[in-house]
C-alpha cells in the first residue's frame, strides 16, 4: 500500500497508467498480439521523431513557456538541409550546420522575444510558426522552383542520422534515447534542473533568488527550434528528400505528450520519464491501432479520452503528492 | 546598545511615480535584535514603502543607509546581497517544489566534477529541514515534501527559515500573519521573536494591531504615504493605535453616526451603499 501510494504520488504515474490502460483496451478490445506490437518499428520510430522534439517541449512548459513554431521548424530543418547540401551540392556537415543554425536563430528569437516583451510565448511563436512557413516556402521556390528536394547523403551521414537498424527501426531511436537520458539527468539531476522548476514555479522569485532566468529562457527556446529542426534534418537524411509541408501535425501531438506525461501545463511541474511514457503512449494509440480491428479512424478519439483520463490523473495525483505528509499517511481526508 | 549604529535607515525618503508623491518625507530606522512594526491601512503606500526598502525602488530623494552608510541599491538582488530579504505573504516560495529544493533556489549544493555535477539531494534536505526545526517548527522532518502541502504559517516559517539561513541581517515581512488563522499566526509571531534574539532587525508590515502589538519594540504607523506617529512600546493602547491607522477622528466620526442611526431604526444598521 505504502509503494502504491508512492507511486500514485510521483508525476509520471499518470502517463504509466495510461499507457496500461491503452494496452489493456487494443489487447482486450482490439485483439492485439502483444508479442508484434511491442517494439514494432512503426510506433517506435513515430515515438522517436515525436519524443526528440517533446523533451525541450517539455522542459519549456516546465519552465512556464510554450513552443509551437517547432511545427515550421522540422519542415525548415529538413529544407535546409535538402536545399544546401542537395540542390547546391555543398557538403552534408554544410547542410547540418545550416539546418541546426536556422534552429538556433528561431530559438533565439523566441526567447529574445519572450523575455524582452510581455506578449504569452504561445502568440510569439504563433507567429514564429507563421513566419517560418513562409519564409522556407518562399525560399525554397525562390533557390530552387520547388517546394520538395531531393538529397543523397553520404555514407556516414546516413549511418548516424538516417539508416534503419535492422531494416526497420530508424537510427533516431538511438538519438531519442540518448537525448532522454540527458535531459532526464539535467532535469533531474543538476541545479540547472532546479533553476528550470523554480522559473515555472514563480519567474520574480526566481529571478530574485539569482537565477538567470532571461538566459535560461533563451536557451530553451533555442533548445527546442535546433531539437525541431535536427528531426528535420534527420529525416531529409533518411528519406533522401524534403517537403515544404508538413510537421503541423507535430505542435499538437508533442502538446498530448506532453501534458499525458504530467508536466503542467502552468509551468513548476513534471518530469523527463513523464514525457518520455506519454511520447510512448501517444505513438501506441496512433500507431498501434493498425495492430486492431479497430477502424483507423478511432484513433484520434482515443487520443482525446487518454488526454483527459491522464489530466484528470494527474490532477488528483498532485493534490495526494501535496497532501502527503510522510508519518501521517492514515489520515483520512486531507482538508 | 543605543549608539550602535542602526542596520537599515531610511531618511526623508520620498517615492514618487510620475505625478503621483506615494511616499513622503519617510525616516525610520530598525536596530539590529530590534523588531519594527509598520502599520497602515490598506493603500496607505506600506507596499511602496517594502519594494523601496528592498531595493526594487529606488527613493526618488532621500537616503538609505545600512550600518550608517549611505548605499544605493542596483536592484532587489544587490539588497539581498546586502542581507536584507524579503518574506512575502504567502511565503514566496515554489508550491510544487520540494522544501530541500526550493530551500536552496539559486544556491544549490552540489556534488560531484564538472559536467558531472549532480544536486545533492540529501544534503539539501539535511539542511532545509535543519533550519526550519531550529525555528521550532518540528513538524517539518521531510524535505522531499512539497511546499504546496505545508500550512501557512509553516510555509512563512520556511521562508524565515532560508533568509536567516543565508545571512539576512535585516528581515522584512510583508503580511506575514494577514492570510492565517489565529493558531498559525502565533506560529509565525514566535518564529519573529526567534529572529529577533538571533540578532536580525525585523521590519513587520502588518495591519492587526494586535499581531504587532504582541512583537514589536517600535511602531510606525502609516497614512497616505506619510508617517503619522512613530512610538516606542507600551506608548500607545491598542485602541489609540488602531484610531491612528483608521485616521482618528474619522473613525470615531463613523462610530458615531452608525450609533445615531442605530437608534433611530430599532437597531438596524444603516444599508450598505
Amino acid at each position: 500500500m505504502d509503494m502504491m501510494s508512492a507511486f500514485f504520488r510521483r508525476p509520471a504515474a499518470a502517463s504509466i497508467l495510461s499507457l496500461i490502460g491503452v494496452l489493456a483496451f487494443y489487447v482486450i478490445i482490439g485483439g492485439v498480439n502483444l508479442a508484434n506490437l511491442a517494439l514494432a518499428a512503426s510506433w517506435v520510430n513515430f515515438a522517436a521523431n515525436l519524443g526528440i522534439v517533446a523533451l525541450p517541449v517539455g522542459l519549456l512548459m516546465i519552465a512556464g513557456e510554450i513552443d509551437i513554431s517547432i511545427g515550421a521548424m522540422m519542415p525548415a530543418g529538413s529544407m535546409a538541409t535538402a536545399i544546401i547540401s542537395g540542390y547546391y551540392g555543398l557538403p552534408i556537415a554544410v547542410g547540418m550546420a545550416g539546418a541546426l543554425v536556422l534552429g538556433i536563430l528561431v530559438g533565439l528569437v523566441n526567447g529574445l522575444l519572450a523575455v524582452r516583451t510581455s506578449v504569452p510565448s504561445l502568440i510569439i511563436t504563433l507567429g514564429t510558426l507563421v513566419g517560418m512557413q513562409g519564409v522556407v516556402l518562399s525560399a525554397s521556390v525562390l533557390l530552387t522552383g520547388n517546394a520538395s528536394v531531393a538529397l543523397t547523403a553520404p555514407e556516414w551521414a546516413k549511418f548516424l542520422f538516417g539508416h534503419l537498424i535492422g531494416g526497420s527501426h530508424q537510427v533516431v531511436v538511438i538519438w531519442w534515447l540518448v537525448l532522454t537520458v540527458l535531459f532526464g539527468f539535467v532535469l533531474h539531476k543538476t541545479r540547472y534542473g532546479n533553476w528550470i522548476f523554480a522559473m515555472g514555479g514563480d519567474k520574480t522569485s526566481a529571478r530574485n533568488a539569482g537565477i538567470p532566468t532571461r538566459g535560461m529562457t533563451i536557451l530553451l527556446f533555442i533548445l527546442s527550434a535546433t531539437c525541431a529542426s535536427f528531426v528535420g534534418m534527420c529525416q531529409a537524411i533518411q528519406f533522401n528528400s524534403a517537403q515544404v509541408s508538413g510537421g503541423m501535425d507535430y505542435i499538437f501531438n508533442t502538446i498530448v505528450s506532453v501534458v499525458v506525461g504530467g508536466v503542467l501545463l502552468t509551468g513548476g511541474l513534471g518530469t523527463v520519464p513523464g514525457v518520455f511514457f506519454g511520447t510512448v503512449t501517444f505513438a501506441i494509440v496512433n500507431q498501434g491501432i493498425y495492430f486492431t480491428h479497430i477502424n483507423r479512424n478511432w484513433a484520434n478519439l482515443i487520443i482525446g479520452v487518454v488526454l483527459l483520463i491522464a489530466v484528470a490523473m494527474n490532477e488528483s495525483f498532485r493534490k495526494l503528492a501535496l497532501h502527503h505528509q510522510p508519518g501521517k499517511t492514515a489520515k483520512a481526508s486531507p482538508s | 546598545m543605543t549608539d550602535e549604529a542602526p542596520v537599515l535607515e531610511l531618511r526623508n525618503v520620498d517615492k514618487s511615480f510620475g505625478p503621483i508623491d506615494v511616499l513622503q518625507e519617510i525616516s525610520l530606522k530598525v536596530r539590529s535584535g530590534e523588531v519594527l512594526c509598520l502599520l497602515g491601512d490598506n493603500g496607505a503606500g506600506k507596499s511602496t514603502l517594502i519594494k523601496t526598502l528592498a531595493g526594487v525602488h529606488p527613493p526618488t530623494r532621500g537616503e538609505i543607509l545600512m550600518d550608517g552608510k549611505p548605499v544605493q541599491f542596483s536592484g532587489p538582488k544587490d539588497a539581498g546581497d546586502r542581507g536584507i530579504a524579503t518574506v512575502h505573504q504567502f511565503g514566496g516560495t515554489f508550491p510544487l517544489m520540494s522544501i530541500g529544493r526550493s530551500f536552496f533556489v539559486g544556491v544549490e549544493p552540489t556534488k560531484g566534477w564538472g559536467p558531472f555535477k549532480v544536486f545533492d539531494r540529501k544534503l539539501a534536505n539535511e539542511i532545509a529541514v535543519k533550519a526550519v526545526q531550529s525555528f521550532g517548527i518540528t513538524r517539518i522532518d521531510d524535505g522531499d515534501r512539497l511546499v504546496g502541502g505545508l500550512s501557512g504559517g509553516e510555509r512563512q516559517s520556511l521562508a524565515i527559515a532560508r533568509a536567516v539561513h543565508f545571512g539576512a541581517r535585516v528581515l522584512i515581512l510583508d503580511e506575514p500573519t494577514a492570510a492565517l488563522g489565529v493558531k498559525q499566526a502565533s506560529h509565525v509571531l514566535r518564529i519573529v521573536l526567534e529572529a529577533k534574539r538571533r540578532g536580525l532587525a525585523v521590519i513587520f508590515i502588518t495591519h492587526q494591531v494586535m499581531h504587532a502589538m504582541a512583537v514589536g519594540d517600535h511602531f510606525a504607523v502609516l497614512i497616505r504615504g506619510a508617517l503619522a506617529a512613530s512610538f516606542r512600546k507600551g506608548e500607545k493602547t491598542r485602541e489609540e493605535i488602531t484610531d491612528l491607522m483608521a485616521g482618528g477622528e474619522a473613525m470615531a466620526g463613523l462610530e458615531a453616526t452608525l450609533e445615531t442611526y442605530m437608534q433611530s431604526h430599532e437597531g438596524h444598521p444603516p444599508p450598505s451603499a
